[in-house]
């Protein structure tokens, strides 16, 4: 029996601790350990990679290798293996998937006198240092190679880390598209929601209730539905532009394209976000007393100064609060840019699901993942820091 | 307000601004899913008003859509599999989540930071973070395109939810009531399902309506670890919006919205009832 109240409550959160641990700790511990660990290339090529351990990048190599080689490609064709080893070498370097497998094609039955020359002549690059030092770092059993790469980084033949080719950087540059739009749209939310969230504390009780009637409507509706109606809304042949043809405000050829790129992603975002920044900047403001901004009047202040030096520092805790949880609800929004971005309106988790669904370079999504991660925890700290996180309330 | 001081123009026009500015941030927050609900009557295969619905003319409004929703299986086997696996996560997501809002909520608790932010932590990770790591992990054992899979996946999402709402409903709780229950004899459990739980259910409620919600939109992680199999509501309405936009999708939209004004209606409803 749990005698101690310590214990008793303790032991409340552990059922849902365990099962947190099991559904969802579990789960970011194996996508660290897949953003490491990449053994397929390791596994089919052992021989050949033992073989290029020794080699210092510039040297010639032997006759040896090239017939190892050869011999565990032919052997990876045959169990029609050799598809997925020839793609994760030609993530390291582009092209190196059809030189290998053109190379085992042509090799096949093949039982040449020299296999250098052999393979030379099935593809000159094996004369070439460059998809050999390839094949060795796929081969890397243990890798920060995805790591490396989601910072727009890579290894050169002799080891060093060196900056990717610029037209190769995407990750840094996308990622700082997506922290400079939520900051933008953390902007947007606050210019907007706090006069709302103003008028809302400070209006006769009938109409606060039907303000946030309207505030808590969309925050219990569906994202998918109010991202969807936003396309409707923008469309070429959407209502805003229909409107604004109808008011002859634009022609008829000259409708705005309002979606599928950025702005749809920053309209769509701001409006799906608004509630999180609205709600707890009123929970602060209600518990201003209105007896304070008269105060100040009566001791001289015009509604300016009133306001500037009574009422804004004391709403700083919810504007803090609010403007945190949107930002980083922002960051990792998903959603909105895939249905209404387009292709310049896209966020850094857009790009993880293509590299999970179509391009199945999982390691990558993985440690994509954990830079997101970082960046979201380092913010979530600053809330932590700043208001507590066990103080967030929803209404 | 007799002491207050007369009202200058500059004041009025100041009012009159700040009033008219809310008004258009108001439209801009609700417009969007006003728009959807009379496009869903469009007799028309347009996604906007079309002459006759601007005319009022009858003929231009029409049931076509939601007739074709009701007739189309997989719209039907969507609905079914949402509410179970959205029911399912939501007991799951419920009992624990409740069970550590009671733990938190006690002065005695140890490392009560941590283990907030640890239970917390569904909420904030991006959920393509979730989705990936839950898609290997539940792959690897055996869980992948499971209705039990996705039920686990969305329970760990929607707890977060219930701790917050019942936590909120416990600041308010006077603890004392427990140790009156105990100090006539009453068992900690049955001074729980006796004392506490019904002082504390409207929270308890709206956490598990929040919780059921959540699961209802969720669509990332169905994709990443559901199959045809466990397609729901939103994961059909996903691929009708990129695939295909239909007028049906709006047919949803409208009942999905109506859905939502309901648990509005009901969650307000449930907290003025707490807080009286």
């Amino acid at each position: 029996m749990l005698s101690s109240p310590r214990a008793r409550a303790g032991a409340l959160t552990l059922p849902l601790i365990a099962f947190l641990g099991v559904t969802f700790v579990a789960p970011l511990g194996t996508m660290l350990w897949r953003s490491v660990h990449e053994p397929v290339v390791a596994d089919a090529l052992p021989q050949t990679l033992a073989l290029l351990e020794a080699w210092d990048g510039q040297a010639a190599l032997p006759e040896a290798l090239y017939q190892t080689a050869a011999g565990e490609f032919r052997q990876l064709q045959a169990s029609r293996a050799l598809g997925g080893v020839a793609t994760r070498v030609n993530r390291v370097q582009g092209g190196s998937r059809s030189i290998i497998m053109r190379t085992a094609r042509e090799l096949h039955g093949a039982a040449p006198a020299s296999w250098r020359e052999a393979m030379i002549a099935a593809h000159p690059a094996w004369g070439e240092a460059a998809i050999w030092g390839a094949i060795r770092q796929a081969g890397q059993r243990y890798t920060i190679r995805h790591y490396l790469n989601a910072l727009d980084l890579e290894q050169d033949i002799q080891g060093r880390i060196v900056a990717q080719p610029q037209d190769q950087r995407i990750y840094l540059k996308l990622l700082g598209n997506t922290l400079a739009a939520s900051a933008a749209i953390t902007l947007i939310c606050l210019a907007l929601g706090y006069p709302l969230a103003y008028l809302i504390a400070n209006t006769k009780p009938r109409w606060s209730n039907l303000l946030l009637l309207a505030v808590l409507l969309p925050f219990w509706s569906s994202l998918l539905v109010r991202s969807m109606s936003w396309i409707i809304m923008l469309q070429k042949k959407g209502v805003v532009n229909d409107l604004l043809v109808a008011l002859g405000l634009v022609t008829e050829d000259g409708r705005l394209i309002m979606v599928y790129n950025m702005i749809g992603t920053m309209v769509t975002m701001t409006q799906l976000l608004l509630p999180f920044l609205i709600l707890p900047l009123y929970a602060v403001m209600r518990g201003i007393p209105p007896l304070h901004l008269r105060a100040a009047a009566s001791l001289g202040a015009n509604p300016r100064q009133a306001f500037l030096h009574v009422y804004w520092p004391q709403t700083l805790p919810g504007v803090a609060a609010g403007s945190l949880l949107v930002f980083i609800l922002a960051i990792g929004y998903y959603i909105a840019p895939a249905l209404v971005g387009g292709r310049t309106g896209q966020f850094i988790s857009n790009l993880i699901a293509y590299h999970m669904q179509y391009s199945l370079n999982w390691g990558l999504a993985a440690a994509l993942n954990f830079v997101l991660l970082v960046c979201v925890t380092v913010i979530l700290v600053a809330y932590n820091r700043l208001i507590g996180i066990e103080r967030l309330r929803f209404g | 307000m007799r002491d207050k001081p007369p009202e200058t123009f500059g004041d009025r026009l100041g009012r009159v601004c700040l009033v008219a500015f809310c008004v258009a941030v108001v439209v801009f927050l609700i417009l969007p899913m006003l728009v959807v609900v009379p496009l869903s009557f469009n007799a028309a295969p347009h996604f906007t008003f079309t002459e006759g619905m601007l005319r009022l003319d009858p003929d231009a409004y029409s049931l076509r859509w939601y007739r074709a929703v009701l007739e189309d299986d997989s719209w039907l086997q969507a609905v079914r599999n949402s509410l179970t696996i959205g029911l399912a996560a939501t007991a799951i997501a419920t009992v624990l989540g409740t069970l550590a809002a009671l733990g938190l909520a006690s002065p005695h608790m140890p490392g009560r930071g941590v283990v907030t932010s640890l239970l917390i932590s569904p909420l904030i990770t991006p959920i393509i973070i979730s989705a990936v790591g839950m898609s290997f992990f539940f792959g690897d054992i055996g869980l992948a395109q499971t209705h039990a899979g996705l039920i686990f996946a969305h329970a760990a999402l929607c707890t977060p939810f219930v701790i917050i709402t019942v936590t909120a409903t416990l600041s308010n709780y006077n603890h004392n009531l427990n140790r009156a229950a105990a100090s006539l004899g009453a068992h900690p459990v049955t001074a729980f399902f006796h004392v506490q739980l019904p002082l504390i259910a409207p929270g308890v409620i709206s956490g598990a309506l929040f919780a059921f919600v959540i699961s209802l939109d969720e669509v990332i992680v169905v994709t990443f670890l559901g199959g045809l199999d466990q397609r729901t509501i939103p994961r059909q309405m996903w691929s009708g919006v990129q695939e295909h936009l239909n007028p049906e999708i709006l047919a949803v939209a409208t009942l999905l919205a109506l859905f939502a004004a309901l648990v509005l209606t009901t969650v307000e409803w449930l907290r003025r009832r707490g807080t009286d």
